[in-house]
């Protein structure tokens, strides 16, 4: 923690602790920017878990600070309960067997692998608005 | 921009007793794929397995390696 001012990253840490399940990515929900950000997203959909978003791409300073708080270098990053639950990769292997719902206290649905539901939701939080 | 045969060196040299097999996802040499087995990984988190990797390249990582998408395991899981 540096004792500096630093309103990006306590925006930044304050969106973590407020909101159970955050997703930091690329684009946003309905138009994802990173096929990375995309996958996540579907998956998080297919569980129908309610998630804020946040979309790094308007300040670089965003993903930076991010990164520096998390000790992760890639984007998407999804946290539950203040905690670093993985990127892309983690969350999918952990959707693929059950235990992304069971992290999120979710049903897994029954049958097929993922089925990319409609947009929907989640409104992006807008990070950046509130850092001028 | 590091070609996959030097990334698959790098993981090696800096992962004991590692094994990685990198691959080029999209053709393009942007998107790497790596999976990395090792006993280094035994009894660490999917985080701390994948920051181990991460790790190596530092500041790289969506820098000169625009993505490295990761798959890490024990060698018993293999």
């Amino acid at each position: 923690m540096s004792s500096d001012t630093n309103p990006i990253r306590d925006a930044i840490a304050e969106a973590i602790r407020d909101n159970k399940t955050i997703l930091f990515m690329k684009g946003n929900p309905e138009a994802p920017a990173c096929g990375f950000s995309a996958r996540t997203v579907a998956a998080l959909q297919a569980l129908d878990a309610p998630f804020a978003a946040v979309d790094i791409l308007p300040d670089p300073r965003i993903r930076q600070e991010l990164s520096a708080l998390s000790n992760w270098p890639t984007i998407p990053q999804l946290f539950f309960e203040g905690e670093l639950v993985g990127g892309c990769d983690i969350v999918m292997e952990m959707f693929e067997s059950g235990e992304l719902a069971e992290t999120l206290g979710l049903e897994q649905p029954a049958g097929d692998a993922v089925a990319v539901p409609d947009a929907g939701g989640s409104a992006p939080l807008g990070i950046e608005n509130r850092l001028s | 921009m590091p070609t996959t045969d030097e990334i698959k060196r790098r993981i090696e040299a800096a992962i004991p007793e590692s094994t990685a097999e990198v691959e080029d996802w999209t053709g393009t040499g942007d998107h790497l794929r790596a999976t990395v087995v090792s006993p280094a990984f035994a009894g660490l988190s999917r985080i701390a397995q994948h920051r181990l990797v991460y790790d190596v390249f530092g500041a790289e990582i969506g820098g000169p390696i625009h993505a490295l998408s990761l798959t890490t395991r024990v060698p018993e899981q293999a």
